[in-house]
């Protein structure tokens, strides 16, 4: 496969859970020409939809005024993903453990383990003037992501 | 997403096809779920065979049925999981608390 063609592609999304079916067909026709598996694809689609969710549900609390700015950027050494809501922010190491055993049976609380798991790595940016801004990251030749592979184990990069 | 009902030996078998996530798959699955046990089912398995994907709010609906059932003294199991969908309940552990069957025929016969 030849070189990845250094390119970025940004969208400005409403705070609607529809808009996550056209933010996911962008990363699919993006990833098509990369060298990037088809498993460790659908993986970051996974990561990607769990970003979305939580911008619109959590920062943007599904007012669809509020918009959400996606940038899926691509370099030589892999791509980055950044999903920016309009909220008032959060502490990610608030975030209680799923796997902690009184909280399996939690009916919410699974999507920042699982972009970590299905990422390469995620990060934080927190605006002087609020928003959450997460960037998700996958190098090219990175092992593969799946939720098979070290089953139990979490990814805290 | 697309579900199903229909009986077999005296269990709800929902045939679940599409995703499980968010502000589709998952509503879909509660509503279906409440359904039958609002008409008085005891014993629900969910087929999972046809399922494409799912995320992290189609999982914590599974996980809202299974206590649904459960807390009212009824029985949800799970079968023909995909090997994608039984990967992301594995690595969250919830294969630990869920009942997941290989095919329908074991998961009926799990009832007995």
């Amino acid at each position: 496969m030849p070189e990845p063609v250094q390119q970025t592609i940004r969208l400005s999304i409403g705070s609607r859970y529809e808009n996550i079916e056209l933010v996911q067909a962008v990363l699919d026709e993006t990833l098509e020409s990369l060298p990037i598996d088809e498993e460790t694809g659908y993986w970051m689609g996974i990561a990607l939809r769990e970003a979305l969710t939580n911008a619109i549900k959590h920062g943007n609390g599904l007012d669809p005024e509020k918009k959400v700015d996606v940038c899926l950027a691509v370099d030589e050494s892999g791509v980055d993903i950044t999903v920016e809501d309009q909220g008032s922010g959060f502490d990610p190491d608030a975030v209680a453990d799923p796997l902690a055993p009184d909280n399996l049976l939690r009916t919410e609380g699974r999507g920042i383990f699982y972009m970590r798991r299905f990422m390469d790595k995620i990060d934080y940016d927190f605006g002087a003037e609020g928003g959450t801004k997460v960037r998700l990251h996958k190098k090219f030749g990175a092992p593969g992501s799946s939720a098979e592979a070290d089953q139990g184990g979490a990814n805290e990069d | 997403m697309k579900i199903e009902k229909r009986q077999r030996d005296g269990a709800t078998i929902l045939d679940l096809q599409g995703r499980i996530t968010i502000g589709e798959g998952d509503v879909a699955l509660r509503e279906a779920v409440q359904a039958a046990v609002g008409e008085g089912a005891t014993s629900i398995l969910l087929n999972m065979g046809r399922v494409r994907s799912i995320d992290s709010s189609g999982v914590g609906e599974l996980v809202a049925a299974y206590t649904t059932v459960t807390n009212r003294g009824g029985k949800l199991r799970l079968f023909s999981m995909p090997s994608r969908v039984l990967g992301v309940l594995q690595i969250t552990q919830l294969v630990t608390v869920l009942d997941i069957l290989e095919d329908e025929d074991e998961a009926v016969a799990s009832l007995a």
